[in-house]
């Protein structure tokens, strides 16, 4: 349980997916003017990564990595090491699953489809997701822990996206120099909060 | 085509970069700038995935059903960055360790399909392949300026060569270990685009908003 919880503190503020790893970046910008937008999109970004990453976990210790398909009981089968179709196969499950979460959020939550509807496929294409999926693999999480680090990753991007819009909507009343105004602003108060975000290193449960 | 060949591959490097002007592909531009030798790995990758994948889109463009193109310019972006993710391990294996899953990311490198989306599906294949290489550079010569910098005052180094004596092994030089932290790739990206926009005006945003004159002054009298 320790080393749950452990996990979880630093997904979501250690290795903070937006603010350490530059995931995300594209949407993290863009999306940011306004703070309903911003807790929308990181609700929907929380919700994928907890079903992407475990699934993608499933896939590659069942399917893809060596010596997975032993489980089929074919003799042929149990050294095959397709671990190379990795990027492929992550990128389709997440696409997949993507459009699964928007029809089946239509059909029966037409409320919250209603407010996450328009993010849904901007996060097809949100680094976070595949960069979680790819970092699970990585550090070989097995699938316990990769349900707790996609939720966790997911609530660290949720929470930088929403401090960061919060900070821009009081910043546009601000008197900036004119070739700040805007990304390069942003850019400027990413950087210290992401230095805020340092200070979280040394904990460790 | 009206525009030259010259112009394709040279418009995006400066007058239309993708990073500091259109803000596409940032992710990998801030992750792997803390050294010289990974930033020009990972440039030569983005170009050539972007090259290729703007020809391979380009060519199967007319087959495309519009419904389902983001899937298939998905495939083919995805099946390149294999090959280049293979190549690497087998010929340059410490870098693409250190580059860990941002070679995976060129995936979602929103340059590459930004490209695609915009030039390559409705452009010849050669010249989709010059744009893709033009993106590329464009991408590069912001990564590699902003890898020098991070670098060389970081660590001393270039290309992993000391260019500035460090004060740990006898030198005279203090190296700054803020410029290989993640902050400071926002700074400096923050600054660069600070520095393009007070040349460049016409980049400079509209204000959202705009305090009013203050008038007490006036009444007074």
């Amino acid at each position: 349980m320790e080393h749950y919880l452990s996990l979880l503190v630093r997904s979501i503020f250690i290795e903070n997916m937006a603010l350490s790893f530059f995931l995300g970046m594209c949407t993290f910008l863009a999306i940011s003017k306004k703070v309903s937008a911003a807790i929308g999109l990181g609700i929907a970004v929380v919700v994928v990564l907890t079903i992407t990453v475990p699934v993608n976990n499933l896939l590659y210790s069942y399917l893809l990595a060596e010596g997975a398909l032993a489980w089929t009981g074919i003799e042929a089968l149990s050294s095959v090491d397709l671990s190379f179709l990795g990027l492929l196969s992550y990128i389709g499950v997440i696409a997949a699953i993507v459009q699964i979460m928007e029809m089946v959020l239509d059909k029966y939550v037409p409320t919250l489809y209603n407010t996450l509807g328009v993010f849904l496929p901007l996060i097809t294409v949100n680094c976070a997701i595949l960069g979680a999926a790819l970092f699970m693999v990585e550090r070989s999480y097995n699938f316990g822990e990769s349900v707790v680090y996609g939720f966790g990753a997911g609530l660290g991007w949720a929470i930088a996206i929403a401090a960061l819009a919060g900070i821009r909507e009081k910043l546009k009343y601000s008197d900036m120099p004119e070739g700040l105004r805007g990304l390069g602003g942003v850019f400027m108060i990413v950087g210290l909060m992401s230095l805020g975000f340092m200070s979280f290193g040394g904990i460790d449960l | 085509m009206t525009e030259s060949t010259k112009d394709i591959l040279f418009k995006p490097v400066i007058e239309n970069n993708p990073i500091a002007l259109q803000i596409l592909g940032i992710c990998s531009a801030l992750a792997v700038t803390s050294q010289m030798s990974v930033a020009f790995v990972m440039c030569i990758a983005l170009t050539v995935v972007t090259a290729f994948s703007n020809f391979f889109v380009s060519l199967v463009r007319d087959q495309i059903p519009s419904s389902i193109r983001i899937i298939v310019q998905m495939t083919i972006i995805a099946s390149l960055v294999i090959v280049v993710d293979q190549i690497l391990k087998a010929v340059a294996y410490d870098i693409s360790k250190q580059l860990s899953v941002f070679v995976g990311l060129i995936i979602t490198n929103c340059i590459v399909m930004g490209r695609a989306e915009a030039y390559a599906m409705k452009n010849p294949p050669m010249a989709s392949f010059l744009d893709g290489i033009g993106n590329g550079l464009g991408y590069s010569a912001i990564l590699m300026s902003l890898a020098v910098v991070r670098e060389l005052f970081g660590s001393g180094k270039l290309f992993g060569f000391e260019v500035l004596p460090v004060a740990s092994t006898g030198g005279w030089y203090i190296p700054n270990g803020l410029l290989l932290l993640p902050p400071s790739a926002f700074f400096l990206i923050g600054a660069f685009i600070w520095v393009l926009r007070t040349f460049k005006k016409d980049q400079v945003e509209e204000e959202e908003f705009k305090m009013a004159p203050n008038t007490q002054a006036a009444e007074a009298v």
